[in-house]
């Protein structure tokens, strides 16, 4: 009876389409909605992930986020290193700046300033030039997204003309100051989507407008046989600062955006409609199916079908409603997602998110069987010789 | 035919809903029918016909008066042993033939067989003797929805003979027939269904179709107000209706 209850399903196209649709739909608008939110979500604390020599970052203890730089006075950099179990402590700046370029135009970037004497939290991906670079006068690296969309420059003379990205051996302004670009680096993208402009620590700060307080983070690297959890105690008990693992540092920036930013809620709602749209049109179609069916059902159970039977090809027919339309729609969003640059969309398919399709489409594809299974298990068969 | 009892019953009663609502579809109906027998139903809307029917083919359950189907009185088993039991002795043939349009005509034949678990090879090719039979040979693979009225009701005899029932239900067979059409079908059901050891049980409006019974059993009002031999009811209703033609 399975054969038969897949031809029941298959051979009824128009209805089978319909279902197919509507679950692929919703897994699809589901999964790619919930992929582009965490995709989101990650960018949030990309710099982080571009640092992984830390083991702790300190900063300012009213920091929400790690884009909320809340300066501090540079002599933290020195509490910091006289923490015992700090191997190393190298200072951070990070702030936004408009950057004046060479032709003419203005763009607000994101400048990182690293370890003048390490060069602790360059970029590791070094697309054109040497790290060792920056510490050339006036030196600067531009990463590979800003450079060939904000910081794009006229190919000619004509400004109007046609534009090439920016590369190694022009200048720009930045506070007013000559900025040469010597090197241009990788990096994950960041949820601000501004190009982000590395040079060294004190050139940063020359770049920026006159603050005392300076020192944006601290990243500190502990000595070998320390314990990680004790050291960042330790730190916060003697500096007064805050002091975080990358790992904590990402999640108290994911949770500011998660509970002071109103994108949770636009995707929530995003995916809550993938899920009514699978409800509404595949649940629907799927009970409309078995009502339409009714009194086959109700034929083969006065021939002698048990209930147990009947529901069983009900089930069956759920079930491989629900894999076909589970499985297109995954597949559609990955398609999505290869299709589409990493720098256009921020797409991320992390392991969870088809078991949160899975998921929704199941309640769906349960939710339609179960009221399709109450219909047939109170069908009356004497109903069949009713005409 | 044979001397077993294929049904028995005595004052059988049911009645729908409670109180003054309560519709007393069957008031006592008492009747007696053997194997090899083919007892034709008759009688006008709502004389309880269908109630009688779904009783005796054990979709329903009476509220009293006694029963015996084929030995055995379907109220004793309960709702698993009932299907089971229908499953093994009764074969149906509805109105509307209620064949699955998605899946191929031997298909829809073999359901009986694989609802009691045959291989569906063996079923397949039990079904396709059994459509050769009712002269559909050629078109097993076809879906009911590309055959004639009746072609599809030759569908369903073969489908409601395929497990070799001793009990045969035909709910209006004809109903949705032309006369010619309704005329053969009915020979089909005569010449594949009956058989020593099976009752077939008709329900009919039809009167073209009562020479095809051997009995017929007039119901009304939730009785059995006659029970008639075929040969000589056919033969009334002729005169009755040569008579009434203008010489």
């Amino acid at each position: 009876m399975r054969r038969i209850a897949l031809q029941m399903l298959f051979g009824d196209s128009a209805k089978f389409y319909g279902i197919l649709l509507g679950l692929t739909f919703a897994t699809l608008l589901i999964t790619q909605q919930s992929a582009i939110f965490v995709g989101l979500m990650t960018r949030t604390y990309a710099l982080i992930e571009e640092i992984p020599q830390a083991d702790l970052w300190v900063a300012d203890p009213t920091l929400q986020f790690v884009d909320d730089t809340k300066p501090m006075p540079v002599t933290a950099l020195d509490r910091v290193r006289s923490v015992q179990g700090v191997e190393w402590a190298s200072p951070l700046f990070k702030s936004i700046l408009v950057a004046k370029l060479p032709n003419g135009g203005r763009q607000l970037c994101d400048v990182v300033g690293v370890d003048d004497a390490t060069l602790i939290g360059a970029p590791a991906t070094v697309v054109e030039g040497k790290v060792e670079d920056l510490r050339k006068p006036d030196a600067i690296f531009v990463e590979t997204r800003g450079a060939g969309k904000q910081l794009m420059q006229p190919a000619t003379d004509d400004p109007n003309g046609p534009k090439r990205p920016m590369r190694v051996g022009d200048v720009l302004e930045l506070n007013e100051r000559r900025a040469v670009v010597v090197g241009i680096a990788e990096t994950r993208p960041s949820f601000q989507n501004v190009p982000t402009i590395y040079t060294t620590y004190f050139r940063a700060i020359g770049f920026a407008p006159a603050n005392r307080r300076t020192l944006s983070m601290v990243l500190v690297k502990a000595a070998p046989g320390q314990d990680i959890g004790e050291l960042e105690r330790r730190i916060e008990r003697e500096t007064g600062l805050s002091a975080y693992t990358p790992d904590e540092f990402s999640w108290k920036t994911l949770d500011y955006w998660m509970k002071q930013t109103g994108i949770p809620i636009n995707f929530g709602m995003a995916i809550a409609l993938g899920f009514l749209v699978g409800v509404a049109i595949a649940g629907q179609m799927f009970y409309n199916f078995t009502l339409d069916n009714l009194k086959y059902f109700g034929a083969m159970k006065a021939m002698g079908a048990t209930s147990a039977q009947l529901l069983g090809m009900v089930a069956l027919q759920g079930l491989s409603a629900g894999v076909l339309g589970l499985g297109l729609g995954l597949g559609v969003t990955a398609a999505f997602g290869l299709s589409i640059p990493a720098d256009r969309l921020a797409f991320k398919l992390i392991w969870q998110l088809p078991v949160l399709s899975t998921m929704a489409v199941t309640i769906i594809v349960v939710g339609a069987s179960s009221l399709s299974m109450l219909k047939v298990i109170r069908l009356d068969p004497k109903e069949v010789f009713s005409g | 035919m044979s001397d077993e009892g294929a049904i028995d019953t005595r004052g059988m009663v049911k009645t729908y809903g409670t109180g003054d609502s309560a519709v007393r579809a069957l008031r006592g109906v008492d009747l007696s029918a053997r194997f090899g027998e083919m007892v034709a139903l008759v009688g006008p809307s709502g004389c309880g016909k269908t109630t009688f029917i779904s009783i005796l083919a054990g979709l329903l359950s009476r509220d009293g008066g006694s029963l015996r189907l084929a030995g055995v009185d379907p109220d004793t088993l309960d709702n698993r042993e009932r299907t089971l039991w229908r499953r093994e002795n009764v074969g149906f043939i509805f109105q509307q033939f209620n064949l699955v349009p998605q899946i191929s005509v031997v298909e829809n034949v073999a359901i009986p067989l694989l609802l009691r678990g045959m291989r569906r090879t063996e079923a397949i090719e039990r079904s396709m003797a059994l459509l050769e039979r009712v002269g559909l040979k050629g078109r097993e693979r076809n879906r009911p929805t590309a055959l004639s009225g009746g072609q599809q009701q030759r569908v369903a005899i073969a489908r409601s003979l395929v497990h070799g029932p001793r009990i045969l239900v035909c709910d209006e067979p004809t109903s949705a027939l032309d006369g010619a059409t309704g005329q053969r079908v009915m020979e089909l059901v005569r010449e594949q269904g009956c058989r020593p050891d099976r009752l077939v049980v008709l329900v009919t409006h039809d009167e073209r179709i009562f020479h095809f019974a051997d009995r017929i059993v007039h119901m009304d009002d939730g009785l059995v107000t006659r029970v008639a031999d075929a040969k000589s009811e056919v033969a009334a209703l002729r005169a009755a209706v040569a008579a009434e033609r203008p010489a």
